[in-house]
């Protein structure tokens, strides 16, 4: 089984894949996941210094696991301030 | 007490002043952040904010919240711009209270350097080279 998640750019990330993407896992994927799948289907992604996962308005850390509905963004380098 | 904001108009210098008053405090600190107009030796004509809005909110009052429990603060309000912005226009302002002077300064300077770090708000600047997202690139 997998699910189809719905994730959200912002600033550098929407200007190279614009918003939101269409990513799809295994059931019980973890936020590294989401992370490296979206390498490998928007290789542009490797061109920002570094990027982050949001879930529900949260930094996720690397093992969490995903569940469908999840507010998922990708995070470029802030430079706020 | 804490005070977080995200606004598009004009940030306000004496609402953050007036809401940090306390007169168990004998210091406030005051941090105004404004657009300058150079980077990196190129001169910049404005910039835009693009920021995730309810992440942003959540991850001020998290910085708020650790500053007034690791510097002893009494009230923390944190504004930040977002739209377009010109030279000189103010993008955010801290004011803090404490009880005493260092906590005040240090706290500030917490709030700062840790909104820098982890809020979701970006900066695009417009330059005579260009347009840059600040920091997205190696």
């Amino acid at each position: 089984m997998s699910v189809t998640y719905q994730v959200q750019t912002f600033a550098a990330a929407r200007e190279l894949l614009g918003s939101p993407v269409s990513i799809t896992l295994p059931r019980g994927a973890k936020a590294r996941d989401l992370r490296q799948q979206l390498l490998v289907d928007f290789p542009a992604l490797a061109t920002l210094k570094d990027f982050a996962i949001a879930r529900n308005e949260a930094y996720a850390l690397p093992g969490e696991i995903l569940e469908a509905g999840d507010e998922l963004v990708i995070i470029p380098p802030v430079s706020g301030g | 007490m804490i005070d977080v904001r995200l606004s598009g108009d004009d940030l306000d210098l004496s609402t953050c002043y007036d809401f940090v008053q306390d007169p168990a405090c004998g210091g406030i600190a005051l941090f105004v952040g404004a657009i300058r107009n150079h980077n990196q030796g190129e001169e910049v004509t404005h910039l835009e904010f693009s920021s995730y809005d309810g992440m942003a909110l959540k991850e001020m009052r998290k910085i708020a919240e650790a500053a007034s429990e690791d510097y002893g603060l009494a009230k923390v309000a944190l504004h930040h711009r977002k739209g377009e912005l010109k030279i000189g226009d103010v993008a955010v302002i801290i004011a803090v209270s404490s009880p005493h002077r260092k906590a005040a300064f240090e706290g500030c300077a917490y709030v700062i350097d840790e909104l820098k770090k982890h809020v979701p708000i970006w900066k695009k600047e417009f330059r005579a080279d260009g347009t840059h997202w600040l920091n997205a690139r190696p």
